[in-house]
Parts: structure tokens; sequence; C-alpha cells
């Protein structure tokens, strides 16, 4: 299978970004990452809109559904939620979209620091598959994949994004 | 010897003693721990990630901070916490722990919190209770105090992140003091090429140098150069006969007074685990002083257990199942 360039796919939801900016107005919107891949995109996202957003991370691992399970991760990193989401428009960015199950989880920790007024979501890849009635509002291509197939972006020593298939160990 | 609080897989289990615990564990509830920092500075200071689970403290030993610091780090894990204060409850009427840390299982307790005056105390109950619930020693007689040890180096690594270059000094009763034993494991588990304890020879374990120190008896050398100076406490209530002429005289030989801290590097800070004698082991414009990092050190307290629960409760149901 061929994999779409995740680059081409980056200019794509950069456009849409910068399309809901106008609607929203620039002071009112905020731009939150999920790490680690979703941060990689802010970032890049930020520097080509030019425009100065306030933004944050996340890493939603201590709500996730499936934490007894899992536990945490040895990598999961701080959220950095510096400013006041109360009001704001966020624009969550993801990688891939595909249970929806980190989405949600997101969401309820964006809640626990304030009433935003409204969030949306930008992903690269939406690989279908979802598990609750969430979907992505912004997307850059749309997959159809199967279970056992882990989809993963990467990013090179230069910065450059790199899309991988592999079979998964648990599918 | 099988390390009791690690499982099959090498995680972590219960937390007894830092004593043996692998690097990567440390750093593990280190990196975790930051994590939990800021969650403390949210509208809303909770996770859910213990949410249902039951948290018991069980306190045969008195400790308002201690105590204090895991309730409300439970707390803001979304936990339910029963503190038990057994002093004055059933074992006053005979109870044997075992028989109290069964009845608490039979309430369905997930996780116990155990100070207690004697040593061992907390591998006890952890060698009793059924696989799926776990034991965090809160501080057992003179051996181990591990999640104030874990919580001493979190607040080093946070202002001086180079644990590789640092000179550390322990000052005072390390006879009596579990944290220092669990600091001292802590810091060169994680690679301080330095620590340095500074005591008299009253307030020194027998062979001390095993764990890997230096050791001092005078303020002036001891403290020379030193990036992090650790008080500790001194114990009166653990103390036995004449260890010690009089408070006074400690305070005069060993008390952190400006003077003796400008022996230190000029930005050194200033460690005490609490509850200080002011006057005995430190000036009080020494423990309010800028180089002071008390009260920081309690602040990451919460962030730290909140970090042990969060890293036991995690990966413990898909165990058991």
């Amino acid at each position: 299978m061929t994999l779409p360039n995740p680059e081409d796919l980056l200019a794509e939801i950069t456009a849409k970004i910068k399309a809901q900016l106008e609607i929203n107005g620039v002071p009112n919107t905020a731009l939150v990452g999920i790490h680690s891949g979703g941060v990689w995109l802010m970032q890049r996202i930020l520097k080509s809109i030019k425009q100065d957003l306030p933004f944050g991370t996340l890493d939603a691992a201590l709500y996730r559904d499936d934490y007894a399970q899992r536990g945490l991760k040895s990598e999961s990193k701080p959220s950095n939620i510096a400013f006041d989401v109360t009001d704001k428009h966020l624009i969550l960015i993801d990688d891939i979209f595909y249970t929806g199950r980190t989405t949600r989880a997101a969401m309820n920790e964006l809640f626990d620091y304030g009433r935003p007024a409204s969030i949306s979501l930008a992903v690269l890849i939406n690989r279908g598959g979802a598990e609750l009635p969430i979907a992505p509002n912004i997307v850059g291509a749309e997959l159809v994949l199967k279970p056992n197939q882990d989809l993963q972006l990467n990013q090179d020593a230069d910065g450059k994004l790199l899309l991988s298939l592999q079979k998964a160990n648990n599918g | 010897m099988v390390n009791p609080q690690l499982d099959s897989e090498g995680n972590l289990k219960h937390l007894l003693t830092i004593e043996g615990l692998p690097k990567k564990i440390l750093t593990q509830i280190l990196d975790t721990a930051e994590t939990f920092v800021n969650v403390a500075e949210r509208d809303i200071k909770k996770v859910p990630l213990l949410r249902g689970k039951t948290v018991c403290n069980i306190f045969f030993e008195n400790s308002t901070r201690t105590r204090t610091t895991f309730e409300i780090a439970a707390k803001r894990l979304s936990a339910d916490v029963i503190n038990l204060n057994v002093n004055t409850s059933s074992q006053s009427k005979g109870e044997t722990i075992l028989d109290t840390v069964d009845n608490l299982i039979a309430m369905h307790a997930d996780m116990f919190v155990v100070r207690h005056s004697q040593s061992g105390a907390a591998h006890f109950i952890a060698a009793h209770v059924p696989s799926g619930i776990s034991v965090i020693n809160a501080g057992d007689g003179r051996h181990a105090h591990p999640t104030q040890g874990l919580l001493d180096v979190f607040t080093v690594r946070k202002y001086k992140p180079d644990l590789h270059n640092l000179r550390v000094a322990l000052v005072g009763d390390v006879l009596h003091s579990r944290v220092a034993r669990s600091e001292i494991h802590a810091l060169t588990t994680l690679g301080v090429p330095e620590v340095r304890v500074i005591a008299p020879k009253t307030l020194l374990p027998a062979e001390v140098e095993k764990l890997g120190v230096q050791v001092f008896h005078d303020m002036k050398t001891g403290l020379k150069d030193v990036d992090v100076i650790m008080m500790l406490r001194l114990q009166n209530e653990r103390m036995t006969g004449a260890l010690l002429p009089s408070a006074q005289e400690y305070f005069k030989t060993f008390g952190l007074t400006q003077e003796k801290l400008s022996y230190a590097k000029s930005n050194a800070i200033v460690m005490h685990p609490g509850p200080m004698n002011r006057g005995v082991e430190i000036d009080s414009s020494v423990a309010d002083g800028k180089q002071s990092v008390i009260l920081p050190q309690v602040t990451y307290g919460i962030a730290v257990r909140m970090a042990v629960m969060a890293i036991l409760a995690g990966g413990s149901a898909g165990e058991s199942a």
C-alpha cells in the first residue's frame, strides 16, 4: 500500500486551520497538540501560519480508559496548557485518528482547565475504526486500515515527517 | 534474592524502600512526578486515574504532614481515602496488625500507605496482602522512608538538573534517620558522585561509609563547595541515652547558620524534610532564607506521591486478570 506524503497532508490541514482561524478570530483561538506527533504538527503549523496564537501541549495518559491495563508509559510527558482555555475555540491536533479514545481523554483533560467555547479536532490521517461517537473536523487524508496494521508518524533528524505502516503485535 | 517490591516483569508492585530499586524505576517515578506537578496549578486539581479505588492510610505512628500529603495525593488522583490512626483505635484494644489489614482488605481496599515505628512493618504487610493490592511504606522505624527520599531527589533534580555533577551533604542525625538512608540510596543510584554526611560520631550508624558516603565531623570542611545541603531533624523521640550534651551545643556545632552556609557554594540549596527544630538543627534566617527550598519540597512531595500511586495502580488490574 502506498502511503500519502505526510508533508503534503500537513500543508492541507494547515490551510484548513487557517480558514478556521478566519471564522473564529485569531485572539479567540488556541492550538493544542497531543504528544508526540500532534505536538510536532502543531509546531510546524504555528510556524507556517505566522500568527501569535496561544498554544499548549497535552498528554492525555492520565485520562485514558485503559490506564488500569496499560499503566503509564514511561515516556509520558507533562501537559502544558499555560493559557486560560475558558471561552477559547480550541483546535486539538493529533497525528492519526483511530478509536477516538485519545480524543475523549484529551477533551476530559481540557475541561479540567476550564470551559472552552468549542473544541475541534484536526488530524493528519483518519484511519477509520472509531469506537466512540467522535470524528475529526479537519482531516488530511482518509485511509482504511485493518486492526492489525499499525500506522505511525515519525520525524527524521531534520524534522521531516515520515509515515510508516507495520504489522501490530497485538492486532 | 527476589526483590519483594517488583513483579516478575520488573515493574513496581510495592514501594517499601529505595534500597535495591533499579535506576530505571527511580527515573520512572521522578519523570512521572513531573506530569503531576502542574495538576496542582489547574482549575480542577484532579485527574481520574484512581477513580473508584480505595487508599487506606494506616498510621501506627503519628505524622500529620506525611499523612496529609498522601491524602491530598490520593484525592488528586480521584481515589477514596480512609485514614486510620491506629494508635487511637483497635490496636489499643489488642487487635494485631494483620487483623487490622485483613479487615481493610475485606472492605475492598486497593492500596495501603503504612507508617509504623517498627522497622520492617511495611514489608510484613506487603508479604501478607493478596496480589493486586499495593503497599507504600510511609516510614518504618529507623529503616526507610522511600517517598521522602524520592521527593528530596526530585527537588534536587528540579534545582540542580545535572545530578552527575553534584556534591550533596546530609547534616545531622543520620543514626536515627530513615530519611537519610532513603536519600543516600536514591542519590547514589541516580549517579550523584559525591554524597557526604556530617554528624557527631554518636549520631552516625556503624560502618556508614559502606553506603557510599564520605564522613565528616565538622561543618567547615564538610560543607565546603557543596551544591545541596540536606538537613536532618534531630530525632528527639527516637533517642535513648545521652548521645548529645545539649541542644544548644548541638546548634553551635552542627546547626545551619548563615555563617556555616557560606562554606557551601553560593548557589547551594538548603533542604529539610520537616518538621524543623528551629534553633536546634537550623537557624530561622536560613530556613526562611532565599537558598531554602523547604516549602517547595512539600509541594513536590504531593506530585511524587501521586506518581508512586499512579505507577502502582497502572497495570495491576491487567496482571491479576
